[in-house]
């Protein structure tokens, strides 16, 4: 822990960036995109420090920092990592510059709103995944809310004004009642601790004593906006509609990362937080967790449109995250989080490719393609790639997660009944059939389409941002434990917070 | 009058302003170039007001014969007024020019209304609120009709007469209730005689019609009717003052009247009449406001709700509730403050442009004015991390200690209803183009008024403790 500030600079970077940027001239569009790629970049280089100083022995948060932010309130600005958010720290900042220069080209009008807008949605995240105190995290998670708004409004498809606006309302509904739910676990610990209090190390003391039946509405209201941003069925509509609209570098960040904001918040604050309500609602949620690998799996097989299609897909990889998560194993909650990075990578890949091919030729759909092995084979093997990761090969990233998810959830003690894995499994099944297919029609057979001849593979810019993301899904398919070994004493202490939430003088005393 | 010197100097605030009026009739019968001078002359009244209170917030004293209180909160709220009135003497140097409106009595009604909100603010005694009431009230008719070229603008000033003085009917009986039970009209004196009147119903008679003319005043669900009408009618930047510091006023009057009243939980007998009216303001104003199609109508109506979420914060009647109050209150002036003057900045000469539809693709054509506007609209929304954020959420917290959980549940219902139509505003900013350009007349003073107004709704976003513990000290 040496360096208390890095964490701080990480989430101030970008932010500098993007004030930066306000500088420039809006006609110089490559000074606009070198700077944004520029502090993005070196926010990433910056994570690194931060990953080779973290102790993976240790399950505590480190490089902490924190100060008074608001007195009257007793709000601290208060952050840290444990190996859980180092992960999507990386992942965020490892993302975003990628989609930076995917961006190059597509992006031509407004280049400087743009990345303004994706800097600040970089600060966004990391704050996020980095806030130790409740109340610092709501705002950065609300925050977040207006890039990611912009992006899809201003840059996105035909029907993205509709699109933006029911992200943010359905977001914001969930999002708000969560509001309601932090400040009544401020004051209830203002009951047993004398000062009301957002710090979460001091509610992972206290909340576990709420009583059974309040905890199960507090879970709800945290669940429910945890819910909406996962996508967890039925609550999902507001994501086919963000991705197919969203310009290809929104659709990734908010595959990549954004949606991990869900799981991330279930793993962090309701587990934890209200254990006894995790126990009781683990077998529900689990069901819908189920439903939405199958569910989204049978939808994304009869979509026509490929990035649709992607999207669907979304809904069922994370329906395995969140049955990962509550099967509340060592190895499923460990397979969620390595699942959380795996999809980031393969859908981010996925909605990257294509972006690359919409560009040249502006359609997406499947029936417009064929046989462009030949024309495109740098990019037929990238999408072959990115594909079998997300199916779950074997030897690439997305078999180790949902392997774990599976092994965990037929061990658990808490779904207890092995009716959940099979059905999960199948998802498995379905997500092969339908990525497959897609792959098929697109890549495979004569090119039908005159229009696709002279159809140009792509270039060094592109493959420069597919490479570093194959290079991990390679890494997390043959040699998992690099990355397991950041989140394990982690998954291990959520898990025993459920099962042994830390018995404190105040929970003695209440239930006397 | 002033036992000591010192005592003196604590009225200063309001003495200034009083001194201001009085110069400033005086410029104006003698001067033919007052229009100039007294814009400048005002502002530099307000301002020094408004910087001398915050200067002297330790200066707490009860003078004039226990009628005025002076200090702690009564000093922010006296900031509040003097500061919001300034912005609002900015945007109407230009803003009169355009209309070709200046009438004399313009920036010395604008005095006066001020006077008589600081008058509200202060009060220690039901005469001292009532007076300062009708001084504020009087000037707002006036000021309301002040532009007597146009009919909508009379209608309004006649609209808001009337129903004004309706309210300051109801404000009076129930004053001549409390005090025909409480045998006096100072406030401390009825403090202590509070717990045998608290069984008397005539007592909680009148302090319920004086709530009631309140309602009136502070744009509550059922006594609202006025606002959409008022606010439209009456020129841009009158409205902005009407909305903001006006509405301050009235609660810091409900606030210095009902202040001991909450902190002993007494007010508990008036949370169920709170709540109610609060809920239905809210969700009145928000669901309303999605169907209007003139942006001033649209935040009429976004004013009602937001009279609903500080009602949150008088019905949880504790000290939480009312630091929540006022500093929402400060949060509130600015950021509507701030949509007024770009509304009355980009409004043409013949009151055109006030439909939402004129500013579609503004965020093209003026993106300055299209930022600043998006960014009030995601503070009146309570988006983090601006000040609107973190009024809803100090009320929320004295609603959830107050027990009233369901109440902030129903608030934070209504807050997504209203995000709805102040995104609209984003939405046809950013995210449509618009063939016909909207002539916008250029104002320095307007844009430099809604700069200061952005400024400061940013930092108390980023800084509400820096506020918040001046008010939480003062309490």
């Amino acid at each position: 822990m040496e360096n208390s500030l890095l964490l701080t600079y990480l989430i101030l970077l970008p932010l500098i960036g993007a004030f930066a940027l306000l500088f420039i001239n809006k006609e110089k569009a490559s000074a606009i995109r070198n700077t944004g790629l520029f502090f993005s970049a070196i926010t990433f280089i910056l994570s690194l420090f931060v990953y080779f100083g973290f102790d993976h022995s240790s399950s505590d948060f480190q490089f902490v920092h924190k100060f008074e932010w608001i007195k009257g309130l007793n709000v601290y600005y208060f952050v840290g990592v444990d190996g859980l958010s180092l992960l999507l720290v990386l992942l965020t900042t490892f993302l975003t510059p990628l989609t930076l220069i995917s961006s190059w080209s597509s992006i031509e009008h407004k280049i400087k709103e743009f990345t303004f807008f994706m800097l600040l949605l970089e600060t966004g995240m990391i704050g996020v995944f980095v806030s130790l105190d409740l109340f610092l995290f709501y705002i950065f998670w609300e925050a977040m809310l207006i890039p990611m708004y912009f992006i899809i409004g201003i840059w996105g498809g035909k029907e993205r004004i509709y699109a933006a606006i029911k992200f943010f309302l359905y977001t914001m509904f969930g999002s708000l009642l969560m509001l309601v739910a932090i400040v009544w676990l401020a004051v209830y610990a203002s009951g047993s601790l004398g000062y009301f209090t957002t710090d979460i190390t001091q509610l992972y003391k206290v909340a576990p004593t709420i009583s059974r039946d309040i905890q199960l509405w507090m879970f709800l209201a945290f669940g429910l906006s945890f819910a909406i941003k996962v996508p967890l069925f039925p609550l999902h509509t507001w994501l086919p509609d963000a991705h197919v609209q969203a310009p290809t570098a929104g659709s990734v960040i908010l595959a990549g990362v954004l949606l991990k904001m869900g799981t991330y918040g279930l793993l962090r604050f309701n587990l934890p937080l209200f254990p006894d309500a995790s126990l009781y609602f683990a077998p529900y949620f689990s069901v819908l967790a189920v439903i939405g690998i199958i569910y989204g799996a049978l939808v994304a097989m009869v979509q026509t449109d490929m990035k649709k299609l992607v999207a669907y897909s979304s809904v069922s990889h994370l329906g395995f995250v969140v049955l990962g998560i509550f099967a509340m194993t060592q190895e499923s909650v460990q397979g969620a989080v390595i699942q959380m990075i795996n999809h980031g990578l393969s859908t981010g890949a996925l909605f990257l490719l294509v972006g690359v091919i919409y560009e040249r030729t502006h359609t997406r759909e499947i029936a417009d393609y064929g046989g462009i092995a030949k024309l495109v084979p740098f990019f037929a093997f990238s999408l072959m790639f990115a594909s079998l990761s997300s199916i779950g090969l074997p030897g690439l990233n997305g078999f180790v997660g949902e392997f774990l998810i599976l092994l965990g959830s037929f061990k658990s003690g808490v779904l207890n009944s092995w009716w959940f894995t099979v059905f999960a499994a199948s998802g498995v099944i379905f997500a092969a059939v339908y990525l497959l297919w897609m792959y098929q029609r697109v890549v495979f057979g004569e090119v039908k389409n005159p229009s696709l001849v002279g159809l140009k593979d792509m270039n060094v810019r592109e493959i420069f941002v597919m490479i570093p993301i194959f290079i991990f899904i390679v890494w997390i398919g043959i040699y998992p434990s690099t990355f397991l070994k950041i989140s394990e004493k982690t998954s291990a202490k959520i898990i025993h917070q459920v099962f042994n939430p830390e018995q404190t003088v105040e929970k003695l005393i209440n239930k006397r | 009058m002033f036992n000591n010197i010192q005592e003196f100097y604590n009225t200063l605030p309001v003495m200034i302003v009083a001194a201001g009026v009085l110069i400033a009739t005086t410029i104006e019968m003698y001067s033919k170039k007052s229009e100039n001078i007294l814009s400048w002359f005002s502002i530099l009244v307000f301002l020094s007001s408004g910087f001398y209170s915050l200067f002297t917030l330790d200066a707490r004293s009860v003078v004039l014969q226990n009628m005025l209180a002076t200090g702690g909160y009564v000093n922010i709220f006296y900031f509040i007024f003097t500061f919001s009135a300034a912005i609002i003497c900015f945007l109407s140097i230009d803003y009169l020019k355009k209309y070709d409106a200046y009438f004399g009595e313009y920036y010395i009604l604008m005095q006066t209304s001020v006077l008589g909100m600081m008058l509200m603010a202060g009060a220690k005694d039901l005469f001292m609120i009532f007076l300062g009431l009708e001084v504020m009230s009087v000037s707002f008719y006036v000021l309301a009709g002040i532009n007597r070229k146009r009919l909508t603008a009379t209608e309004s000033a006649l609209k808001y007469f009337l129903l004004g003085a309706f309210a300051t009917g109801f404000i009076v009986y129930g004053i001549a209730l409390i005090y025909g039970t409480a045998q006096s009209t100072s406030f401390e004196v009825i403090t202590t005689k509070f717990s045998e009147l608290s069984n008397n119903l005539l007592f909680l008679t009148g302090v319920l019609l004086f709530l009631i003319g309140f309602s009136f005043k502070i744009a509550a669900f059922p006594f609202h009717m006025w606002v959409p009408d008022v606010y439209q009618g009456a020129p841009s930047t009158v409205a902005g003052l009407f909305s903001t510091a006006g509405k301050a006023a009235a609660f810091s009057a409900i606030i210095v009247s009902l202040f001991v009243l909450f902190t002993s939980g007494a007010m508990r007998i008036i949370t169920p009449y709170l709540s109610v009216i609060s809920v239905l303001s809210m969700f009145f104003g928000s669901i309303v406001a999605i169907a209007q199609t003139n942006i001033k109508r649209m935040l009429a109506y976004s004013s009602i709700s937001h009279a609903g979420y500080l009602i949150i914060g008088l019905a949880a009647s504790n000290t939480e509730g009312i630091a929540g109050i006022i500093f929402y209150l400060a949060a509130y002036s600015f950021m509507n403050l701030g949509a007024f003057g770009i509304v009355s900045i980009i409004e043409g000469k013949e009151e055109t442009n006030l439909e939402l539809n004129s500013f579609r693709g503004l965020g093209i054509r003026q993106p300055l004015l299209a930022a600043l506007l998006s960014l009030f609209m995601f503070s009146l929304a309570g988006i983090p991390p601006f000040a609107g954020f973190f009024g809803k959420y100090y009320i929320f917290i004295a609603a959830i200690e107050a027990k009233l959980t369901w109440l902030a549940i129903l608030g934070v219902l209504s807050s997504v209803i209203s995000v709805y139509f102040y995104l609209r505003l984003v939405v046809l900013m950013y995210f449509y183009d618009s063939s016909e350009q909207i002539s916008i007349e250029r104002s320095s003073t307007g844009l430099l008024a809604v700069f200061i107004s952005a400024i400061i709704v940013v930092l108390l976003g980023l800084l509400p403790g820096s506020l918040l513990n001046l008010i939480i000290s003062y309490l």
